[in-house]
């Protein structure tokens, strides 16, 4: 960590608090289970996406992929794809624009966009992983599009390829940083503690590489006007993102590139950086002179654009005799790529959860020829959760201690790393609540002690963790004469609910009904901040802005209304209901925004505000937590495992919409579930090629393996966050994979540390 | 996907003459595997010959109490059908543990006997495969082979067959009705797919020109009781890691009569018959279960990921006899 | 290699080989000239904008194409479009007039989806996966394959729904969706 963010951090702890948001304890719309306001479009397939659009004079684009992970391209023989019918443009190396290297993320820049690589392909003739785009085919149809792809000839030059991460981890080394953080923490001597201590567990666990496998492919469609300005249709979880690293690569105008992607389905980390086909697309689209679709079929999404990365992390912890913690260790290796720079930060999570004596923490990486792994859902905490609560559960059953004690014994009152006061921490509390409801006290303490017929049965838990954060936001608000409300950000909707909440935010804002509120958002041509759909920090970023940009408004409306108004010169509060302004306790003196607009003779007035820096992240150890319970039958004849009962009790702040956080928490589960049990993207090591790109091969959850899934929460206001409230979109699936295998102890005896836990583990 | 010419045949002399005066063509059914497969380029033909329009689509019960079941009859209409569902449970159970409901629609019971292997060397283009190229080698063998065969494999090819329907036809002795250039025959099921040895692109004894008309189920009174087990690597919507097909009659104890089948262990549905040998009026417990079981699986071989199938295969058998014989 | 200057060839290539088909979508006819290769999900979504439909994995393994052939739930992704001359297809926009259908208010209700992208999919399969279990089809849940009656359970459901794949995880609101939207005709 540099001098200078040690030095904010010492500031900041002298900063005043913001007020909290009054909205925090206003019963109205937030907090009630309002139905998804595009709904209808999405139920009656009318929800555009992507490839959707209608372009006139579109074209087809097609990429080709390496099909070596290391090496250089001697030649591309694109005779025979040259003449194929329809086909209209081959670019390679020799015939693409320039594009400039595009910058990798840093959250002190996340203005200016950010790659998952910081590559430019097609630019010279160097493979730096197997699936690497090497040349795009343009043609009149999908279909022959696709068939001259595949005529396509590339001889290589190959070159040995470091993509064995098993083999590669011992050369392993420390990065400069972990998410801004130190890679490398220690509090007193952990492993002096350890060796001292009464009880303790030293264990190795094991992550594979998964991939998102959103249902929709990435996709994008690119055109450039007359004036050399470029429009792309992107599934993007972050259109700003996009726009500007776009801009840069083709040495554009930020103002030049606009953005759109009203609706993603699905993106789960995979969408938040711009990989290759997009300014491949846009690539394309200038040699072909004409608009062009870059759809991804599914096994180019697995070879263009990369997942999590596998990890090995060594968990130790010792605990005195009264079960307090006197160590806790946890180091590991994740893999990246010389072109992503992306340590996967599992080693942030032991740092905020337990008060421990001692503490060893951190994590390297190694360098790896694959395409660049990334964020995929609570990257770090997903697989941070599975290691440490894994951890716990065994040391719990050395100790013969009920695991949800040894976890209330070690609550911290304070971060027990950064020594920061928490924000809003009830985790105890979401414990006590979901032990209760889950029925944890009539859980034998015993493994192997449930039966039925040839299924073995065990109950499993485990703490769900995850940060705090929130980017400065623009927004800009229009109320118009007729009473009406638009809210427009350049956000993004890939199934959180974008929309819903935050229409449900601005009508309890502005004093309006639900109807009379709309939000327009998913076009780069909105106001320009970075708004990402990510690190479950969408919603607040947004909210925050949204309150000074009513606020603002209402100080112009004030003004508007002149000294004519009830309003004026008011001594009272005056607050915003029955769509307009009124004095706080004065019944109804006051007025409508229709009236001041009306009388002002104005068809609307429009505001444009950003909300503040997130100094509050660094004030406060801000994170949402949750107790995940979980109940697996396992088959003692087969070694399947079915999970026939979960319940995740969460510490997220205020719930703004019990209907789609419930929907949020339940997927980050149900794609725990499939990260625990049998998502596995198998890399060969002899080629350093993904095997099976296909969702035939690669398991998701399917129905059958989902059980129902209850959600409580405490629905305690976080006085430091907007509306109170805390990101739900990733927490659900941390703790999840450990809550599974600690089941599957308790019911087979079988401690299973590598994932995910096939059926071949427990025969 | 290549360019194709494409033809619908409206009877089964037009089809066969189609298919056997046509260079490179293909039959298409339903499509579920060979659209896939021409899409992945492994597929090329030069022509479809359509045949969902032929007079193949019906069920017919024959006078003895078996069934004749046209080749274009669709997946579900087989699991659906009364007589199947009534004396033949495990056939219908096997189809119903097969894809998806979307798919049972659609595909067609002579296509299930054509599916090709979902070896993910086979499918990748930038693999060595031995079906896809004769001679070119094996890259699954040192690879990812935990859905490989584990027994009949050869040093070609560690391929499985993927069907389950296949895996209860096996079972159920039934026959396959195929005509050709030279007339009509009838192949036993056991004859109908091939094991690899160093021919793994010959998945099947069709001769050019031949197509499938349909399969003859004869009758089996104890079928009635009988199951179909799968086990795989989710919950649905997988194929098979092992799977079995059983029939079991008891009488007094011993086993009077007794039909196993195994599927994702070998290149084609593969009949158990050395359990059922050993198990030929042995008493009907789990100790002869396990006996047989051992002796069907005593050729196996595992590969790096697939071992655990051997046991694997061995308790399913076991579960699944037991629970036929009431245990 | 191409060279570094080449330009776009100014007269598309007509598809090579071209066929003559007449589907009759949602209850309009349609006669459509068609390269033999193009399934039906590319017909629908490239040559018609029947966008709902969608393209999740286009091999058959996600469910996201699923439309009604002949009130049959099939996948349009691996059916060719030149083999369903004279079928009826019905897609996520032909299967209500105007108001919702019941099974689509449902979802709007138990929240049965998040990004939406599976959405058109599961509810038409669920529609012909209704069908199916009114026929008397037994699933691989159903015990007792002769079985006259099935229970229309939750397992039931989820098993004969596992061919849609939905990976924001709104199963559970999809299968209370289903329940509360055909279990009133279950008990007829």
């Amino acid at each position: 960590m540099s001098v200078l963010q040690k030095l904010m951090e010492t500031v900041v702890q002298f900063m005043p608090d913001k007020a909290p948001d009054p909205l925090i304890h206003k019963h109205g719309y937030l907090g009630t289970p309002v139905s998804r306001v595009d709904g209808q479009r999405k139920v009656k397939g009318e929800a555009r996406f992507t490839a959707e659009f209608e372009i006139e004079n579109l074209a087809y684009a097609v990429p080709v992929c390496s099909t070596i992970a290391k090496g250089r391209i001697i030649s591309i023989d694109a005779y025979d794809a040259e003449r194929s019918p329809g086909v209209i443009a081959i670019v390679t190396a020799e015939n693409a624009p320039k594009m400039k290297r595009p910058p990798l993320m840093d959250v002190r820049h996340m203005d200016k966009g950010f790659a998952a690589s910081d590559l430019a392909v097609l630019q010279d003739d160097k493979i730096s992983w197997d699936g690497q785009p090497v040349a795009v085919v343009v043609a009149e149809t999908l279909e022959q599009a696709e068939h001259a792809a595949s005529l396509v000839r590339v001889e290589y030059d190959e070159k040995a390829a470091r993509v064995s991460f098993e083999d590669l981890k011992a050369e392993a080394t420390v990065p400069s940083a972990v998410m801004g953080e130190d890679p490398e923490l220690e509090i007193g001597n952990a492993q002096k503690a350890f060796a001292a201590a009464a009880f303790k567990v030293d264990n190795l666990y094991r992550t594979p590489h998964y991939n998102h496998n959103a249902i929709e492919p990435h996709a994008a469609i690119a055109a450039w006007d007359e004036d050399g300005r470029l429009t792309v249709f992107d599934s993007t979880q972050f259109v700003n993102g996009c726009k500007h690293a776009l801009a840069g690569m083709f040495g554009l105008d930020g103002d030049d590139v606009r953005v759109i992607a009203p609706f993603v389905g699905g993106g789960f980390g995979g969408k938040a950086a711009l990989w290759n086909h997009t300014a491949l697309c846009a690539a394309a689209a200038k040699v072909a002179n004409r608009p062009v679709k870059m759809a991804l079929s599914r096994e180019d999404v697995f070879r263009l654009i990369g997942g999590r990365t596998p990890s090995e992390q060594r968990v130790a912890l010792g605990a005195d005799k009264e079960g307090k913690f006197a160590a806790i260790i946890h180091t590991g290796v994740t893999a990246t790529t010389t072109h992503a720079k992306f340590p996967e930060q599992f080693s942030l999570t032991p740092r905020h959860l337990y008060a421990s004596r001692t503490m060893s923490v951190g994590q390297k990486v190694v360098n790896l020829d694959t395409v660049a792994n990334t964020w995929m859902r609570a990257p770090g905490e997903s697989i941070g959760t599975f290691a440490l609560e894994s951890a716990i559960d065994e040391l719990a059953y050395a100790m013969k201690i009920d695991p949800v004690e040894l976890r209330r014994l070690n609550e911290p009152e304070r971060d027990p790393t950064k020594g920061t006061e928490f924000s809003s921490r009830h985790l105890v509390e979401a414990y006590r609540r979901g032990a209760e409801k889950f029925g944890w006290s009539g859980r034998p303490a015993e493994p192997c002690s449930q039966r039925d017929g040839k299924w073995l049965i065990g109950q499993g838990v485990a703490t769900a963790y995850y940060p705090v954060f929130r980017f400065p936001a623009a927004v800009r608000l229009r109320i118009a004469a007729d009473g009406s409300a638009l809210v427009q950000a350049a956000a993004n909707e890939m199934g959180m609910g974008t929309a819903t909440v935050q229409i449900q935010h601005a009508a309890d804002r502005l004093g309006l009904p639900l109807e009379m509120v709309s939000f327009r958002y998913g076009d780069s041509d909105l106001p320009d901040s970075p708004i990402i759909a990510g690190g479950s920090s969408q919603t607040g970023s947004i909210a925050a802005a949204v309150q000074v940009a009513v606020e603002k408004a209402h100080r112009e409306l004030v003004k508007l209304a002149g000294n004519g108004s009830p309003l004026a010169g008011a001594n009272v509060e005056i607050e915003a209901r029955d769509g307009g302004l009124f004095l706080s306790g004065e019944g109804n003196k006051g007025e409508t925004y229709a009236s001041i607009l009306k009388r002002a003779g104005r068809d609307f007035i429009e505001v444009e505000e950003t909300s503040g820096m997130p100094f509050e992240v660094m004030k406060y150890s801000m994170a949402s937590y949750g107790a995940q319970f979980c109940k697996a039958r396992v088959n003692r004849e087969s070694g399947e495992v079915r999970i026939s009962r979960w319940l995740g009790s969460f510490d997220c702040g205020r719930i703004l919409n019990p209907k789609t956080a419930v929907s949020q928490l339940r997927g980050g589960i149900v794609m725990g579930i499939g990260m625990a049990l049998a998502e596995e993207t198998l890399l060969d090591t002899r080629r350093g090629r993904i095997m099976n790109p296909s969702l035939a091969e690669y398991h998701v959850p399917v129905h059958l393996d989902v059980p129902h899934i209850e959600i409580i929460y405490n629905d305690i206001p976080d006085e430091h966050t907007p509306l109170g409230a805390h990101g739900v979109g990733e927490i659900g699936i941390t703790g999840a994979a450990a809550a599974i295998a600690n089941a599957i102890f308790h019911a087979t005896g079988k401690r299973i540390r590598d994932l995910p836990i096939t059926l071949g583990k427990l025969l | 996907m290549k360019s194709f010419a494409y033809a619908r045949a409206a009877d089964l002399e037009t089809a066969v003459q189609l298919l056997s005066k046509t260079p490179n063509a293909k039959l298409l059914g339903g499509g579920t595997n060979l659209v896939d497969l021409m899409r992945e380029n492994i597929e090329q033909p030069d022509a479809l010959v359509d045949v969902t329009g032929l007079p193949l689509d019906r069920i017919q019960e024959r006078p003895d109490g078996g069934l004749v079941i046209g080749a274009t009859v669709r997946n579900t209409a087989v699991a659906v059908h009364p007589v199947v569902r009534d004396r033949y449970p495990l056939l219908a159970q096997a189809i119903v543990f097969g894809a998806s409901g979307q798919i049972r629609n659609m595909a067609t019971v002579a296509g299930n006997l054509m599916q090709r292997t979902r070896c993910l060397y086979f499918y990748d283009h930038a693999a060595r495969c031995n079906k896809r190229a004769p001679g070119a080698g094996c890259d699954a063998i040192g690879g990812f082979n935990r859905m490989h065969a584990i027994l009949g494999a050869s040093d070609s090819c560690i391929a499985t067959h993927p069907s389950d329907m296949c895996v209860a036809l096996a079972a159920l002795n039934a026959k396959v009705k195929v005509v050709g250039p030279n007339g009509e025959r009838t192949i036993a099921f056991e004859d109908f797919h091939r094991l690899p040895e160093d021919t793994p692109h010959i998945e099947t004894d069709l001769q050019p020109g031949e197509l499938i008309t349909g399969i003859e189920i004869p009758p089996l009174g104890f079928a009635r009781r009988s199951l179909y087990r799968k086990i795989r690597d989710r919950a649905s919507y997988a194929f098979a890691l092992v799977s079995v097909a059983a029939a079991l009659e008891v009488d007094n104890g011993k086993v009077r009569n007794i039909r196993l089948a195994l599927g994702g262990v070998a290149h084609k549905p593969w009949r158990a018959t050395e359990a059922e040998r050993v198990l030929a009026g042995a008493n009907a417990g789990p100790e002869s279960f396990r006996q047989a079981a051992e002796a069907e699986l005593a050729p196996a071989r595992g590969l790096a990921h697939n071992d655990f199938k051997i046991e694997l295969a061995k308790r399913t058998i076991v579960g699944v006899l037991g629970e036929l014989a009431g245990g | 290699m191409p060279s570094p200057n080449q330009t776009p060839k100014a007269v598309p290539i007509p598809p090579a080989g071209s066929a003559l088909i007449l589907l009759k979508i949602n209850g309009v006819d349609r006669s459509l000239s068609i390269d033999p290769r193009t399934s039906l999900l590319d017909v629908l979504r490239e040559h018609l904008s029947l966008t709902g439909p969608k393209k999740g994995c286009n091999q058959g393994a996600c469910g996201a194409c699923t439309v009604l052939m002949d009130g049959q739930r099939v996948l349009s992704c691996l059916s060719l479009a030149v083999q369903l001359e004279g079928r009826e297809i019905t897609t996520i926009e032909g299967i209500a007039n105007g108001e919702l259908h019941p099974l689509q208010a449902a979802f709007i209700e138990h929240d049965g989806f998040q990004c939406g992208y599976c959405t058109p999919g599961q509810i038409c399969s669920a529609i012909g996966m209704f069908q199916e279990f009114q026929n008397g089809l037994p699933s691989a849940v159903t015990g007792d394959m002769a079985a006259a009656t099935i229970e229309f359970s939750d397992t039931e459901i989820k098993e004969r729904m596992s061919g849609n794949l939905c990976r924001c995880g709104a199963y559970v609101g999809i299968c209370e969706a289903i329940h509360s939207a055909f279990d009133r005709e279950v008990a007829k």
